[in-house]
Formats: structure tokens, C-alpha cells, sequence
């Protein structure tokens, strides 16, 4: 018998471009509580899908109760008894509670669904968990969000699942709700059910866990008894690495406050965020997934509603209400799903790069064929886009390229205020150096800049200031040369903890 | 690269012209004493000229990866309103008649395209085929359910679009010449409109960006919701455009004359290389593809193919047409996974 119930050893998982997982090792022993942690983009959902049979390894080994096992495909996985709650819950709101926790196995009696012997299960599951009071008839769509996650561990527990595996179960959680899914946890650990339970919250992992394996860059970092470990060393564990010349910085000249906000917000999404940004300086947010930086940045342009608040643009008050108007005010908005929001992928090179700005390449009705061309060739040129030709669709170019040419587009409408959002994401590092060298330039010519990055090194490289942002706040704000400008700090500002 | 993409577009280009030429040999092999003649072209041209409007305005819809079910009702609506202008108020001036009948298909057109963008409605399917009834029903009742005609009414001059030919016995081909249709005439200038329109104006583009990533178009600043209301409008009066054209073509007003219509637009666009799932499709494509669905309806009629037969046809090329869509969209979706990896 082997000590562990589910191990991985030695896996590795490339992507296109990208070493997802690198020899990478976990086990996780029977009836325990097991935390994993990591900043965004570590490995932790490959690993999660290597586990759920959803990716296939190309090197390592998977081992259940000491067997070997290879899963082609998420049913082999849960067959072998390892079940997964995802962050975004996978219910069907419209059905009820019984459909859900037998989705896509329904128990028949002949020809007809055996509703009777389904729901006394799904109730014993509910049971199980402590929460009988959920009624296996109603709708998943009319129950909380708290509830419906019960579902989704109803679903688990009947499986018998040996292990289950929790993305980020309390992010969408108020805090009751999270006490009763501790409990829950903490039920299913007595009955020898074993969990990976993968947070962004620290408290919770020291409440919870009884070991925690940390995971920086696709590789195992450490694995310990949570008692051994402090928050400190956690965080040095999640970020300590070394910053080679990936981040070419150059300085531009700090200059008037060209963007401000004061007190924005949005009902349950950003609460009172204020900042100011300089011409001629990078400013860097930097928070964990889901802190509210995106919708910051989204609000100000335009393409979400404010509540209320107020923003300034070179120190004029000015009313944004669409995209549009934003662009009118000379404000770029390069988003972080580029794919889904910044390009028209079925689309050529040619006509993504006027697409913010079709009004000032136009005479009148007709485009200017000739004056496209030449920015066209120009944009290719300064911003070494590498494409066969303007005539290329978007979808063709690699993640760095496409990158490039929303670039483009935004260099195109002569914009003053650059919003960057995870402009590296997703792109290899040669780009991603190209893409900081842009940005120095944009300083360098007096532009301002924001860069919202979930990368620390990243920010703390680039930014001559840096916003910090939790829950919808702004939890910190610091200059280049003040002395919590570390990772340590901005990593307890993000986290929650207290500054000294 | 680029000179593989240029290929493969090319490939997709001919792919339907060279299932055009297909149809027409065998039509040919299979009735070669009436099929190529000349006059059976000319008619095919004709017959094909309300589809290529009507689909005209479809490929538009269908790029912003919407559609619209009410054109055929749209059509005949135009048909009605000119009908009942001519009969019951006796106007017979040709532009005001034409102005009126397009007028009210580019409103239902505008209604379309506000029920969606400002109404938040679900997928234009709802809303325009909410429409199609909406619009088959007024026609029905400013006609009384009766068929008007036109002839001898003195509108001659506005039947000429759509029943006659000009250029009759030139070119020295023979006296026999029947001339070129006057609505096919006006399908090319159309069309050649059109292609300027889509490829080399703002809007024009606006309209594959749209459909190609609504998000992204907005959030470059692209007034989506201003475009859309456009494109249905557009659709509304090219869907008039045609019903101009059948007081010509048909010689009477009849609210159940446009019951193929929708059906026949969609199929046109599809067959020529547009897709449900938006930001693609060209105007010559459509053309071709219309011209693939004339070319059926009259080597059927001249093989002396029952109406139900044809329905079986038709039918099935729709099946066909929407298969090779899906088939294409596979394929392409898989060309850019290995071209990323």
C-alpha cells in the first residue's frame, strides 16, 4: 500500500511555446487536507487538469492507491475516483439539484430515469455534507451560490470520489458561507476523503490544511506541514526569484497627473478607488486574480457602467460612457483577453490595426487605401510585427504578433493615456521584451502608461509607481523609491496582510 | 504563407463557381435542345433577380453573424404598398411608386434592427421572424388577401425594371437576341455597389468587424449597436429593392408570393462562402451562389419537375450548403491549431 492515495511523479507538459509543468511532483495522502498555492500562472489549473485526465502529460507518471494509471480523457479520471469542484461551477441552473449531481451518469430503471432511487442519493450525498436542508427538486438556478457549490461537492461525494479537488472554492463565497464549506471540508477529511485544496487566501490554508505544496513557475518549490510554515515564508516561496535583464527599464521624465480617478464605484465590484497617473511614467497595478483591476481599468474606458465617481484627464473632469468616448479623450485600452476582446481574428493584419480609428483613415465614406498602407508597413516596422503581410489574418500570427498589432491599433489613434491590461500574457519572452521596449518608448515620449500585471517581477521592474489593489480597493500605493516597494510588501498588500 | 492562403481562398472562390459550371453541364448533357439556348439563359437571369437582391441584403446580416427571416415578407410587403398606391389611390408616377414601396420595407427594415440593439432582444432570428409574420399579415390586410395586377394600369414604365430586356437583337447575334434582362442589369450595378461598399468604405468594414468580434468592435470604439440597426435597415431595402422588381416580374401584387424567399436568400449567401457564424462572405460569392440556386429551379422546371420535387431538391442543397459551411469551419478551426503549434 502505497502512502499516498493520488501521486504525481515527475511530470512535465508543454504547451506551444510554453513548459507548463516541469518535472513537477506532488502526493497526496489519505484523509488529508492538502493546500496548494502559487502566483497566477504557476501551473496550478495544468496541474489540476493533468489530475482531471483533461491534459495528458508528456513525461511523468500518475499513481492511484500505488497503481500506475495513464487518463485519456476526464471520464478515466473519474472513474479511478478523482473528482474536481472548478472555480466556475459546472451546474445546469435550469435543472434541479438531482440532475446535476447525476449529470451525465443518470441511474435508469428500463427505459426511464429512476428519479425515486436518484433523489433519496443525492439527498444522503446532500446529508453527508451537512446540509439536508437543500431540497433535491428545486432548481440549481433558485439556490445560493454557497448552496449550488454543495452541489457540486454532492456530485463529488457521490462518486466516491478518493480525492477531490477544490479550485478556489471560496472566491465566490461570502463569509458565512465560507465557514459552512469549511466545515463541510473538514466532514469529508473525518471520513478519509482526501482534498487538494487550491486558494489564493493564506489564512484560509493555515485554518484548513494540514500540509501545504507550494508551486513557482510550473515547478515543485517545497511541500510541508502547514505548522512548519509562516506567512513569510510562503510568499518567499511563492515569489523569490531572480530578475535577469527580461526587463529593460528605462526612465522617462515624470510629468503632470494625466489620468485620475476619484472614488469610483460599481456595486459589489470596485469601492472607492482613486489614483493618479503621470505623463512620462509607468504605473503599475498589481493584485491577485479578481481584485478589481481589470474592472478599474474597463470603467474608465467606457466599457463598463460606474455607479459613481469621477475622472480626470489632464486634469479636466470628463464623462466617459462608451469606448468611444474614451478613444475621443486619447485613451487606449489594450485588454487582457486579446483574442476575445482586442482582435477581429478572422480579420487581416490591415484592418485590425485602423480599427479604433476607421473615421481618421477614411475620405469621407472611402477608406484611404494608400495612407492605410503606409501606416500599415509603419506599425509593421516600428513595432516588428512579424507577419507575411498586412493581407495575413490576425488568427494565423503567434500570441506575441497579435499583441503587436493591438498595439497597433492603439498607436494608430495617437493616444496620449495607454491603459496596458496583462500585456504579457500568454506571449514568449522575446516579445514580451519588445513589448516593455514600446512601453519605454511611450514614457520616453512623454505618454502615460498603465500596466495592470498579475506578474510581480514584472511590475516591480517596470513601474515607476505601483497602485495595489484587493477586493475592489486600493489597498496601497507606492513610489519607485519608497521602501515598500518589494515584492514581500506588495505581496501583503495584495494578500491582505498588514504593512509594517 | 501568404501564397498558400491566397491559394486556398482562391480554391474557395472557384470551389463554387466550379459547382456552377458543374450544374450547367449536366443540365446541359441532360437537355441540350433547351437548356443552352441563349433565351433559357436570359430567363435564368431574370428569375434569378429578386434572389440576388433580397440575398444581397441577407449576406450583410449574416456577416454580423445575424440573419433575416422577414425579407421574403418584406418583398412582397413592397409589392402590396405599390399595389394598393396604383389601385386604390390611382398614383402612377414610377419614382414616387418606387420611393413609397421601398420607403416602408426600409422601415420594417429599421424596426428589425432597433428590436435588436435596443431592445436587447436574445439573436435577430426572434426579431425578424417576429417581423416576417408581423409584415406577411399588413400585407394580407391592405390587399384584402386579393392578387392585384398591373397590367394595363398604366405603370409600364415602372414594369420595366422587372419584366423587360434591352439591347433586343444586338450584337448581330441573331434578331432573335431576347436582350438582357433590365433587373439583371440592375443586380450587377447593384452588386458592383455593394463590393465597393463592403470592401473599401469605413462602414463596409465596420460590418465584418462586427460580426467577426462584436466585443473587440466595441471596445475599439465601433458604435455596434449604430451598425447592426444599419445593416438591418440595408436589408429592408434591398428585400423593397426586389419587390420593385417583381411588379415587373410577377405583373401582380400577391401577399403569398414570398413564402421561398427568405429560404432561397439564405441559401445563396451560404453557397457562396458566407457563414452563420459571421465576419465572412463577399457579394460575388453570393451572386454565384444565387445563380446555383436559379440554375436548379430552371433545369428542373425543364425537366418537368413537379413543385415537390423541387422542394426535395432545394431542401436538400440547403442541407448541403449548411454542411459545407460547418465542414469548412472544421477545417479552418483546425489549419490555425497547426498553424500554431
Amino acid at each position: 500500500m502505497s502512502e499516498y492515495v493520488v501521486e504525481l511523479k515527475n511530470i512535465t507538459k508543454r504547451f506551444p511555446g510554453v513548459v507548463a509543468l516541469k518535472n513537477m511532483s506532488i502526493g497526496i495522502r489519505p484523509g488529508e487536507i492538502h493546500g496548494l498555492i502559487g502566483e497566477n500562472g504557476a501551473g496550478k489549473s495544468t496541474l489540476i487538469k493533468v489530475l482531471t485526465g483533461v491534459h495528458t502529460p508528456e513525461e511523468g507518471d500518475i499513481f492511484v492507491d500505488g497503481q500506475k494509471v495513464v487518463f485519456k480523457n476526464p471520464v478515466q479520471s473519474r472513474e479511478a475516483g478523482i473528482a474536481c469542484v472548478y472555480q466556475e461551477l459546472n451546474i445546469v441552473k435550469q435543472l434541479p439539484v438531482t440532475d446535476n449531481v447525476f449529470m451525465g451518469r443518470a441511474v435508469k430503471k428500463g427505459l426511464l430515469l429512476d428519479y425515486p432511487r436518484m433523489h433519496k442519493e443525492a439527498e444522503e450525498a446532500l446529508k453527508t455534507l451537512g446540509h439536508p436542508e437543500i431540497d433535491v427538486r428545486k432548481e440549481c438556478g433558485k439556490l445560493g451560490v454557497g448552496q449550488q457549490q454543495m452541489v457540486e461537492i454532492a456530485k463529488a461525494v457521490s462518486l466516491d470520489a478518493k480525492l477531490i479537488i477544490m479550485d478556489e472554492p471560496t472566491s465566490s463565497l461570502g463569509k458565512d458561507e465560507i465557514a459552512q464549506l469549511m466545515e463541510t471540508v473538514r466532514g469529508l477529511k473525518a471520513k478519509g476523503v482526501a482534498i487538494l485544496f487550491v486558494s489564493h487566501k493564506l489564512e484560509e490554508l493555515f485554518e484548513l490544511c494540514d500540509r501545504v505544496t507550494v508551486m513557482r513557475d510550473g515547478e515543485h518549490i517545497v511541500t510541508k506541514d502547514i505548522c512548519d510554515m509562516t506567512e513569510d515564508s510562503l510568499i518567499t516561496a511563492m515569489v523569490g526569484r531572480t530578475l535577469d535583464n527580461l526587463y529593460p527599464k528605462e526612465f522617462g521624465t515624470k510629468g503632470d497627473v494625466w489620468l485620475e480617478a476619484r472614488n469610483l464605484n460599481e456595486a459589489g465590484v470596485l469601492h472607492d478607488v482613486s489614483f493618479k497617473a503621470y505623463a512620462g511614467q509607468i504605473t503599475g497595478f498589481a493584485g491577485l486574480v479578481g481584485a478589481g483591476r481589470t474592472e478599474t481599468m474597463r470603467a474608465i474606458f467606457g466599457a463598463d457602467k460606474l455607479d459613481s465617481g469621477e475622472i480626470y484627464v489632464k486634469g479636466e473632469k470628463v464623462t466617459i460612457k462608451t469606448p468611444k468616448d474614451a478613444i475621443k479623450k486619447k485613451i487606449a485600452f489594450l485588454t487582457e483577453d486579446r483574442k476575445g476582446q482586442g482582435l477581429v481574428l478572422s480579420l487581416d493584419v490591415r484592418t485590425n490595426l485602423i480599427l479604433a480609428n476607421m473615421k481618421g483613415f477614411s475620405n469621407g465614406p472611402f477608406l484611404d487605401k494608400a495612407r492605410i498602407e503606409e501606416s500599415g508597413q509603419e506599425n509593421v516596422r516600428a513595432l516588428k510585427i512579424k507577419t507575411p503581410s498586412l493581407d495575413e489574418v490576425t488568427a494565423q500570427l503567434s500570441g506575441g504578433n497579435q499583441q503587436k498589432v493591438v498595439i497597433g491599433k492603439w498607436v494608430n489613434i495617437d493616444a496620449d493615456i495607454f491603459i496596458f491590461d496583462e500585456p504579457t500574457r500568454g506571449i514568449d519572452v522575446g516579445a514580451k521584451i519588445e513589448v516593455y521596449r514600446v512601453m519605454n518608448d511611450m514614457v520616453k515620449a512623454g505618454k502615460c502608461v498603465i500596466m495592470v500585471s498579475s506578474e510581480l517581477p514584472e511590475i516591480l521592474a517596470m513601474s515607476d509607481h505601483v497602485v495595489v489593489m484587493r477586493g475592489g480597493r486600493v489597498m496601497a500605493d507606492m513610489e519607485r523609491d519608497s521602501a515598500h516597494f518589494n515584492s514581500e510588501d506588495i505581496m501583503k498588500a495584495a494578500w491582505g496582510g498588514e504593512l509594517d | 504563407m501568404k501564397k498558400n492562403s491566397k491559394v486556398k481562398e482562391l480554391l474557395e472562390k472557384l470551389g463554387t463557381v466550379v459547382a456552377l459550371l458543374i450544374l450547367i453541364a449536366v443540365f446541359c448533357i441532360a437537355m441540350p435542345d433547351k437548356f443552352p439556348r441563349i433565351a433559357n439563359i436570359m430567363n435564368i437571369l431574370k428569375q434569378a433577380s429578386i434572389n440576388c437582391l433580397i440575398a444581397s441584403g441577407m449576406l450583410c446580416a449574416l456577416i454580423t453573424a445575424g440573419i433575416d427571416l422577414s425579407v421574403g415578407s418584406n418583398c412582397v410587403l413592397c409589392t402590396c404598398t405599390i399595389g394598393v398606391l396604383v389601385q386604390n389611390f390611382g398614383i402612377t408616377n414610377p419614382v414616387l411608386l418606387a420611393v413609397c414601396g421601398l420607403a416602408v420595407s426600409t422601415f420594417a427594415g429599421f424596426i428589425n434592427g432597433t428590436l435588436l440593439t435596443r431592445l436587447d432582444l436574445p439573436h435577430p432570428f426572434v426579431s425578424t421572424m417576429g417581423m416576417k409574420n408581423v409584415l406577411l399579415g399588413v400585407a394580407l390586410v391592405i390587399t384584402g388577401s386579393k392578387s392585384i395586377g398591373f397590367t394595363g394600369k398604366g405603370v409600364d414604365s415602372l414594369m420595366w425594371v422587372g419584366g423587360s430586356s434591352i439591347l433586343k437583337g444586338f450584337f448581330g447575334l441573331s434578331p432573335k437576341f431576347p436582350g438582357i434582362p433590365v433587373s439583371f442589369i440592375l443586380v450587377i450595378v447593384v452588386f458592383i455597389i455593394f463590393d465597393i461598399f463592403l470592401k473599401k468604405t469605413a462602414l463596409g468594414r465596420q460590418i465584418y468587424c462586427c460580426g467577426g468580434n462584436p466585443e473587440a468592435a466595441r471596445l475599439s470604439g465601433i458604435p455596434s449597436k449604430n451598425v447592426l440597426t444599419f445593416v438591418y435597415a440595408l436589408s429592408g431595402f434591398m428585400a423593397g429593392m426586389a419587390g420593385v422588381v417583381s411588379v415587373g416580374r410577377l405583373a401582380s401584387a400577391n401577399a403569398n408570393a414570398g413564402t421561398t424567399y427568405d429560404n432561397d436568400a439564405i441559401a445563396a449567401c451560404i453557397v457562396g462562402g458566407a457563414s452563420f457564424t459571421g465576419g465572412k462572405g463577399t457579394i460575388w460569392g453570393t451572386l454565384i451562389g444565387a445563380m446555383i440556386m436559379a440554375v436548379i429551379r430552371n433545369g428542373l422546371n425543364l425537366a418537368g419537375a413537379s413543385n415537390d420535387i423541387q422542394y426535395i431538391v432545394i431542401g436538400a442543397v440547403i442541407i448541403l450548403a449548411v454542411t459545407i459551411d460547418v465542414t469548412r469551419n472544421k477545417m479552418e478551426a483546425k489549419a490555425r491549431k497547426m498553424a500554431a503549434q
